[in-house]
């Protein structure tokens, strides 16, 4: 039984369908890389299993339960933890209060939890007083990733979060990113960088116009002729 | 008498008609600014309301005012306002409470524009307007009482053999007093309780603020809380410093909405910075410098107008030309608060 899946997904934010009959799956444990060209609804897809757009077909399952009809702070608070692509920081706020801010619906205490988004991002550390809108791009993307894991997420939703970093940044955030999944979560990832993101994916999603064209294995998927022709540059 | 004599009665002069008024005033300003700001903030719109929500409050002091004291209760040298101020912050709470639930939320819900939201808040702003004049009439009303001067002008003149008197009212030095316990407290709450910090996240945020499961109804509720608690206290200190007017709590929302602009705006620090900015130049413009100038400048030379750039009545004029100027040089006013 997949942990989080969305089946046969249609709908767009009011105006015309922008994903038709998409579905997505993710289980704990595991990467799952969403792929394919610009406007093929990437985003869109892994926004309409956090129920940020109008849906009018299919259905998103949360641990067999069906929770299609939820707002998205109902999701957040069963586990669910998203990563937006853009102000995906608070800029004004320190990084530690950023993190606070993540474990908001947490009344527990989330020192220990802290301490493991430092061991992972031990930058994040020594910049822990200064202001978030003050770092750098890869610094900013941990600050956000930081934040989601302070829920205590079962699934992680990141939506390209290697844009705009150097390629070496990149290199260390997907290293970090492996890190947190051998933790049990299920992460699924939505990514430019096809190739290094398939390289590190379990499980690969190819999507078109909205529409599910491949799915396979990343290792598959980077096999694949057609694949490598058409989204991967030869 | 000899020239440093002559500076010493041009600085009393200056203190006593130009720096403690716009201290005061400009303290009063602030209050009123820091809750436009917080507004803003996090419901991203002008509240043309909150002039008439500080007349609200201050009439609500009053008639509170007059209840304790035709029981008999008092607060010896202080004015009884004091002791009617938690009383009228509680009323003027429920109110901003109510008008947000009746009003504003229902364009919360259907994600109305902001110009929307201002709209509805100046509906809003005529209909308090009505209800107070309704209330408690369109007279001038003074309900300080207590003890009025800290320093009276003749006993300072005796005291220093200077010719120039210097007054202190206990509201000018009240008002200052509560305007910094009042705006510590904000900070403290913003800086270190989890609702605060969740108000600055909303509106740093609001969609990363709603991921990280902030309710937004609660921060909502809270803001108004703030508002309309110091809107209560700048009306009622700026009605105790002077009088009740309810006409001129309505004038007040120009210098206030400068105020909040030329210090950034949703930038709480900032607010208060531009509402003593906005005080200080208001009144050093409409302040005749004849005197003074008389004192300062060698020999027997006097100025032979008033010299004052502005008269008093023309004092509006000095925010809205605050306001031009900020928005053409510096848009995001002093501390970089968001773009209007």
């Amino acid at each position: 039984m997949t942990y989080l899946i969305g089946e046969n997904l249609t709908g767009g934010y009011g105006g015309p369908d922008i994903i038709k009959d998409c579905t997505l799956s993710v289980d704990k444990g595991e990467i799952v890389v969403v792929v394919g060209p610009n406007g093929a609804g990437k985003s869109t897809a892994m926004k309409a299993l956090l129920g940020m757009l109008k849906l009018h077909g299919g259905s998103v399952k949360l641990d067999g339960q069906d929770i299609t009809g939820m707002t998205t702070q109902q999701r957040v608070a069963r586990g669910m933890a998203f990563v937006p692509q853009n102000q995906n920081v608070f800029v004004t706020m320190t990084v530690e209060e950023n993190l606070e801010m993540g474990a908001y619906l947490r009344h527990d205490d989330i020192t220990e939890n802290k301490e493991q988004v430092y061991d992972l991002f031990p930058i994040l550390k020594t910049k822990r007083r200064q202001v978030a809108g003050e770092l750098s791009g890869g610094q900013r993307q941990q600050v956000a990733v930081g934040r989601a894991l302070m829920t205590k997420p079962t699934v992680l939703m990141l939506d390209e979060p290697t844009a705009g970093v150097s390629p070496i940044v990149m290199d260390e955030l997907f290293d970090r990113i492996i890190e947190v999944k051998r933790s049990g979560i299920a992460i699924l990832m939505v990514e430019q960088n096809a190739r290094q993101a398939l390289n590190i994916a379990d499980r690969g999603f190819v999507l078109v116009t909205g529409e599910n064209r491949f799915t396979d294995t990343g290792e598959a998927l980077l096999a694949n002729e057609e694949v490598r022709k058409s989204f991967l540059g030869g | 008498m000899d020239y440093s004599t002559d500076l010493l009665n041009a600085l009393v002069l200056i203190t006593n008609y130009v720096l403690i008024p716009s201290i005061s005033y400009g303290s009063q300003l602030a209050l009123g600014a820091v809750g436009v700001t917080l507004v803003f903030g996090i419901l991203r719109f002008a509240n043309f309301a909150h002039g008439e929500m500080m007349a609200f409050g201050t009439m609500a002091t009053i008639f509170i005012t007059w209840w304790f004291q035709s029981m008999g209760v008092s607060m010896g040298v202080f004015p009884t306002a004091l002791l009617a101020l938690p009383f009228a912050i509680l009323i003027t709470t429920l109110l901003a409470v109510a008008i947000d639930r009746s009003v504003f939320s229902f364009y919360r819900a259907s994600k109305s524009k902001p110009v929307t939201f201002v709209v509805a808040s100046v509906g809003v702003m005529f209909m308090l307007n009505g209800l107070v004049r309704i209330l408690i009439g369109t007279d001038e009303i003074i309900f300080r009482d207590g003890q009025k001067f800290l320093i009276k002008a003749g006993a300072f003149k005796k005291m220093t053999g200077l010719s120039e008197g210097l007054a202190l009212k206990q509201t000018q030095v009240l008002t200052f007093v509560l305007a910094v316990i009042a705006v510590l407290a904000l900070f403290w709450f913003l800086q270190r309780t989890r609702t605060g910090k969740a108000m600055r996240a909303f509106s740093d945020n609001e969609d990363l603020a709603l991921l990280s499961g902030i309710n937004p109804e609660l921060v909502v509720m809270v803001t108004w809380i703030i508002a309309a608690s110091l809107a209560t206290l700048a009306g009622v200190l700026y009605g105790l410093d002077k009088s009740f007017k309810p006409m001129v709590y309505f004038h007040l929302l120009l210098p206030i909405f400068a105020a909040a602009i030329v210090g950034g705006i949703g930038q709480p620090l900032g607010a208060i910075l531009g509402g003593y900015v906005v005080a200080f130049s208001e009144i050093t413009a409409t302040y005749a410098f004849k005197k003074f100038i008389k004192y300062i400048a060698p020999s027997d030379f006097a100025p032979e107008g008033l010299t004052q750039f502005l008269t008093t009545e023309y004092k509006f004029a000095v925010s809205f030309f605050i306001l031009v100027l900020v928005l053409l040089v510096r848009p995001t006013g002093i501390l970089r608060g968001r773009v209007l």
